[in-house]
């Protein structure tokens, strides 16, 4: 009985040892994750985070509309197609008449021959270069990523594309930049060849949304979230739905198991 | 065949079937009346749950396999495709996406378990080696899975991994354009990839029904790690452990579902969202998180192996990498014959226990070391050190500790009878409660 009595005591120091070197080695390899990424990046609010997040229409159609009048004209972003604004609130009519603004070039007809017509709602966006090289030509050798996934395809993303954008800074002494060549805060690297793309008051909002441009920055990124993961609201609704059933009938089956088991006992 | 005692079962139907083909009274057999002893705890869950991600896998994969495309042009629109326009695709697509992490979750947990409770040993070395082979068959079928959506970390993980084989000695760059098709990762790699993703996991199907099979002759194992030998003993597996193992398999899948509908892209690296580019190397190629561990052993040898005093080279440093990852894997076949203590569980074998759960905190900490860059730092020690410090007790507990423990560990003696000890517990419980 006493022999029991210390082994016990020993299981408990066993046990104390394994539990604090766990402690240890959670706290200091924490530590040197958080050290690992030097550029710390500005941490923001998102509608659509959480597991209650939405998209806010208005931001999107708002980041819509920047992404067409200054975004496209170097990025493309070949997976959207324009019959899916409608999810983003406009109308048929409006993504008839906004596709229809695009000229594709389509075919071969009858003849054999390929030819110019509007764009159609099942159209996807209309990238701004004809393929890679073209792009790099226009763009001092530096590709404009494509932008459909832009947000799943960086650590952070929704954080890291929002830096990027509001990130634009003066070189620090010392550093020469090349023509083309920008210095930002939160580019790993901190050389960008993209052109500073957001400035105050460069776009009209008429519903009074401030003309700023960490709101515009903010606009385009909840766009962005929304082109990289457009199915987010019905993943979050399917997965309440889903947690509620499989919730319930794991309390159904702890009763079962339960009653069953109290008979052995 | 047809001497096999039948079961009488009432419906004429069934009858009529279970004369010509025993089907039911196997099922019986095996399924309702199959003694598992009493007191196996919610780690002998995971077996069932390992199974049950088995199929989830297969019935998506299926699935998607209809609507993807392999050939290097169109995988990663394919993918996207599946993502956007496919009706509940994107489902699909998470549930597959996440569900090999879950399914190496339950796999890791169960592997621990077997080493923990002693079920490798007597009589079940053969149950045990047939499930280092389904991990072997996982982690292939795993690993090229992940080369399948034509990301940047496919594409580069597919190169690095594949590129390992050419380490091994005279035929190992015949292997490598074997595995390519060619002489690099490219179209012909990913047909093939994509024929063996479908079909690896049919041979999984084929090797876990001869463990289940196993298992059925031997019985489980159980906390104790002592033989069941009376009724007493055990319990039906219908309905003690099916209901058991439904409530836990839920709870799995409670979590489950938390990160395929709120976090479905943690586990994955956002680098294969960019489509696979051969002539953009991402700064750091990394692997699935559950091959990280593995992966710091690969890079733990950065030396090589020379005849003492001469300058030949008997194993070079990507030879030596290779062989301390695949090493790591092969001594498990051989971990019953390591460990030869009569007494299973190590519940019993304080020493043990202290050595096996520090090759957890071991295995634990490699999988750090792997998911870092190669030239980090810990504490100002390269984390490479570290790692090699790391592998060296991973194969230092196979090959050191556990025969040594096996002659030194007295341990203590495990009760003489499953009942008895219940009993003793559920008193003790009572006891508990009443004061």
């Amino acid at each position: 009985m006493q022999q029991t009595e210390r082994m016990n005591k020993a299981m408990k120091t066993i046990r104390l040892v394994i539990f604090t070197s766990f402690s240890v080695l959670a706290v200091v390899l924490s530590s040197v994750a958080y050290t690992a990424e030097p550029i710390q990046l500005p941490r923001q609010d998102w509608h659509f985070s959480g597991p209650l997040g939405t998209f806010d229409r208005a931001s999107l159609q708002r980041g819509y509309m920047i992404y067409r009048r200054v975004c496209a004209a170097c990025h493309s972003m070949k997976y959207v197609a324009f019959r899916n604004l409608e999810d983003i609130g406009y109308s048929e009519a409006q993504i008839k008449a906004i596709a229809a603004e695009y000229t594709y070039t389509d075919g071969p007809d009858d003849e054999g021959k390929m030819y110019e017509r509007p764009g159609l709602p099942s159209d996807r966006f209309k990238s701004p270069y004809p393929n890679h090289n073209a792009a790099r030509a226009a763009n001092n050798g530096a590709l404009p990523p494509d932008l459909s996934l832009i947000i799943k395809a960086r650590h952070r993303g929704p954080d890291h594309v929002y830096g990027i954008l509001t990130g634009y800074e003066e070189a620090p002494e010392g550093v020469t930049l090349r023509a083309g060549q920008f210095w930002n805060r939160y580019m790993p690297g901190h050389i960008i060849a993209m052109v500073p793309p957001l400035a105050e008051d460069m776009i009209t909002y008429e519903d009074g949304t401030p003309q700023t441009m960490e709101q515009y920055a903010r606009d385009v990124v909840t766009f962005l979230a929304w082109a990289a993961e457009p199915m987010l609201e019905d993943r979050k609704r399917a997965g309440m739905k889903v947690l509620i059933f499989l919730l319930i009938f794991t309390g159904i089956m702890y009763a079962i198991k339960e009653r069953i088991w109290t008979a052995v006992r | 065949m047809s001497s096999t005692e039948r079961a009488n079962f009432k419906n004429p139907v069934i009858r009529w079937i279970d004369q010509r083909l025993p089907i039911f009274t196997l099922m019986r057999k095996e399924y309702k009346v199959f003694p598992v002893p009493r007191n196996i705890n919610y780690f002998w869950n995971f077996g069932a749950i390992a199974t049950f991600m088995l199929v989830v896998m297969m019935v998506t994969g299926i699935v998607m396999a209809m609507h993807y495309t392999a050939d290097t042009r169109f995988a990663f629109d394919s993918v996207e495709r599946i993502m956007r326009d496919v009706n509940g695709g994107w489902l699909i697509r998470y549930v597959h996406m996440n569900g090999a992490s879950f399914f190496f979750i339950a796999v890791y947990i169960h592997i621990f378990r077997g080493m923990y409770y002693g079920s490798y040993k007597k009589p079940r070395e053969l149950l045990w080696i047939l499930g280092v082979v389904i991990f072997l068959l996982m982690m292939a079928t795993a690993f090229i899975g992940h080369v399948l959506p034509w990301g940047q970390m496919s594409f580069w993980s597919a190169t690095v991994i594949t590129n390992l084989f050419s380490a091994i000695p005279l035929i190992g760059d015949d292997i490598v354009t074997l595995l390519w098709g060619g002489f690099s990762v490219d179209n012909p790699t990913l047909t093939r990839f994509f024929a063996l993703h479908y079909l690896l996991p049919f041979i999984i199907v084929f090797v876990l029904l001869l463990h289940i099979c196993t298992l059925h002759v031997a019985g489980s194992n159980n906390p104790l790690g002592i033989n069941a030998k009376k009724p007493q003993d055990t319990l039906p597996f219908h309905p003690y452990y099916t209901m058991r193992d439904m409530f836990g398999l839920l709870i799995f899948l409670v979590i489950y579902a938390v990160f395929v509908f709120y976090m479905p892209n943690v586990f994955s690296h956002p680098d294969n969202y960019i489509p696979a580019d051969p002539l953009v190397t991402p700064a750091h190629i990394m692997p699935e998180w559950y091959f990280l561990p593995f992966y710091a052993m690969l890079r733990a040898i950065t030396f090589d192996i020379s005849i003492p005093f001469t300058d030949i080279i008997l194993i070079n440093a990507k030879l030596g990498g290779v062989i301390a990852m695949f090493g790591s894997i092969i001594l498990l076949f051989f971990l019953p014959w390591l460990d030869s203590h009569p007494v299973r569980s190590a519940r019993f074998r304080p020493l043990f226990r202290f050595f096996l759960l520090t090759l957890v905190l071991d295995f634990i900490f490699l999988g750090y070391v792997g998911s870092q860059p190669a030239d980090a730092e810990l504490l100002d020690i390269p984390l490479n050190h570290l790692g090699l410090a790391a592998t060296a007790y991973y194969y230092a507990f196979f090959l050191v500790v556990v025969p040594l423990l096996s002659k030194v560990e007295t341990g203590r003696e495990p009760p003489v009878s499953i009942h008895q000890a219940v009993l003793q517990a559920d008193k003790r419980a009572t006891d508990g409660k009443n004061e």
